[in-house]
This record gives C-alpha cells, structure tokens and sequence, in this order.
C-alpha cells in the first residue's frame, strides 16, 4: 500500500471492532496497526497533501484544515467508545507501517505510563465569555441626549466604570471557577483565550481551561459547572465535553499551563 | 450568567486540543508540525487571514 501514515492514537488492544462505515484523514478508513502490546491506529494519506511542504501549505488552508481536524476527531471519538486513546497531535505523519512501528517501540514506556494515568478519564473544557456588548444595560427610556460636554463626559465615564466592573467581575468569576474545577478534577490546563474572529463566539474569552476528570465523576463535575448560573450578567460560562483527553496527553506536569 | 452546553463541536475548541494538545511524537517525515511553535506560527497566519476577511465586531469597541 502506497501512500504516507497517519497516526491518530495509540491505544492498548481492544476487543470491539471499529465501527465498518468509520472514515479518517482523506476518506481513509483507520486501521489498527498492532505492535507489541500496543496498537496504533493509522490512515494511509496521500504524500502530495501530507509530505513536509504540502502539509504546511495546507495548514494555512481553513477550509482543509477543519476536514482534517473533523476526521481526526471522528476517528478519535469512535476510540473513546471502545478504549480510552492516547491521542496524538494533528498531523503526526510517517513514512510507512514500519517508521510506526519504531515509534511504538521507542516510546513504549512513555506510552504506558501515559496510558494508565488517562485509563477511564476524559477532558471537559470550560470557558468564561465577557459579553461584547452589555445587553444594552436597557433603559427604560432612550438615553437622554446629553445637554452639555460635561454630561457627556460623565455619561462616558458611567459607560467606561461598568464596563471596568465587569471586567473585574469576570476576572473574579473566572479565577473562582477556575479554582473550585480545579479541586473536582484531577488535573487541568489553561489554553490561550480564543480569538473571537476564529470562534465567531460573541465576547471576549477571559477562561479557556480543560479538566481532567474520571467518567465516573463526569455528572458531579457537570453539575458544578452548572451551579456558576447564579448570575452576573454579560458573563457566559460554556461547557464542552466530554473529550478524549487531549489536553492532558502530554507529559507535562500537573497544572502546567499549555498557553 | 449564562451556561450553555454546545451540540456541536465547534472548530476553535477542537484546534485548541488538535494543535496544542496530543502527544508530540516527531514523525519519520518529521513535518516539524509536532513543533509547536511552527504550529503556532501557522495559525497565526490563519487566524489573521480570518481576521482580514472576517472582520472582529469589536475592534470598534475595544
């Protein structure tokens, strides 16, 4: 078979088979590549997208990169269904099945040690929005114009001192929340706050943080989250979940921020 | 406050775990792709090819 590989994730054997209709990277159904007591599951990807200067011109290619990332996910999802995967990062190629194998050779101990702190674990991602606009702090009557310089100036600064509260509350909320998952979860990481050009969320990003929690735990862990509605509002809090633990596949130590 | 529970996946989360997440792992073609930073110099060219076609909402209010 021709073409490059792919690597998803490595996984210990598991007895399910992948669900038939499964498609990776490129339409490719993933294989699993066993070696040792390990399996990597891979995609054969064609050189002229995924050798080294196709695949940093496509990168820069959203519309590709989001296939990609897609097909990555879907695969990794059907895993989280039958194991818990080590998930490897977008766009870990080789050259061919035996250029694998050396890896799951030469990372063996890593694999393992890895494997067993994320054994029954997922991620749950958490994140803190500031409402771009304050819903319009409504009042009852249009504004009224102000008469003078001076009452426009004091309008500005009303405008500008609750705009600074807010702020202030979200960093409040934000380091509160962050400290209370903390305590439920047994690790967690701070991504960089999104761009909102790239998320198209509305508001400005003052938490993006991933935990890692057994599934056991998963409900308690949710309720938590849920318990931040008692509000202030312009303030968003959103869950995502739950994850493979990709935030936590690293070998980094606990609480290391990724950002 | 709001909290809000999202069906889709939307594509900045799974960046966030796709490109800084995963385990690092040089591959034989070794497309320096697990470098993060080379990564995040791709994205950065992404993000603002977004910016110059979408632009943010609150450029004006910031």
């Amino acid at each position: 078979m021709t073409g490059l590989r792919y690597v998803y994730a490595v996984c210990r054997p598991f007895g399910t088979p992948l669900q038939a209709q499964l498609t990776g990277v490129g339409g490719d159904p993933p294989r699993l590549l066993p070696h040792g007591d390990l399996v990597a599951v891979v995609s054969h990807v064609p050189e002229g997208d995924f050798g080294e200067e196709p695949l940093r011109a496509r990168l820069e290619d959203l519309d590709w990169l989001t296939a990609v990332a897609r097909a990555h996910q879907g695969v990794i999802d059907a895993l989280t269904t039958v194991t818990t995967p080590l998930p490897l990062r977008l766009g870990t190629v080789f050259r061919d099945d035996s250029g694998v194998r050396t890896m799951l050779e030469a990372r063996d101990e890593d694999f393992h040690r890895t494997l067993d702190r994320l054994e029954g674990r997922v991620e749950w991602g958490v994140k803190v929005f500031v409402e771009a606009e304050q819903p319009e702090q409504a009042p009852a009557a249009p504004a009224p114009k102000p008469a003078s310089g001076r009452d426009y100036l004091r309008q500005r600064r009303q405008q500008t001192k609750s705009r600074e509260d807010l702020w202030q509350q979200a960093e409040i909320l934000a380091t509160d929340l962050h400290r209370i998952l903390s305590e439920s979860a047994e690790d967690s990481r701070l991504h960089a706050p999104q761009n909102p050009a790239l998320s198209g969320a509305t508001g400005r990003n003052v938490l993006n943080a991933a935990y890692l929690v057994p599934r056991a735990k998963s409900e308690e862990f949710v309720e938590r989250v849920d318990r931040t509605k008692d509000g202030i509002p312009g303030i968003r809090v959103e869950l995502t979940g739950p994850w493979a633990a990709y935030s936590f596949a690293g070998e980094e130590s606990a609480g290391k921020e990724s950002a | 406050m709001t909290v809000v529970e999202r069906r889709e996946i939307a594509l900045v989360d799974l960046l966030d775990r796709l490109l800084a997440g995963g385990v690092v792992i040089k591959g034989d073609i070794t497309l320096r792709i697990a470098d993060v930073d080379l990564v995040r110099i791709d994205l950065n060219a992404l993000i603002s090819s977004v910016n110059a076609q979408v632009p943010s909402p609150f450029e004006e209010s910031l």
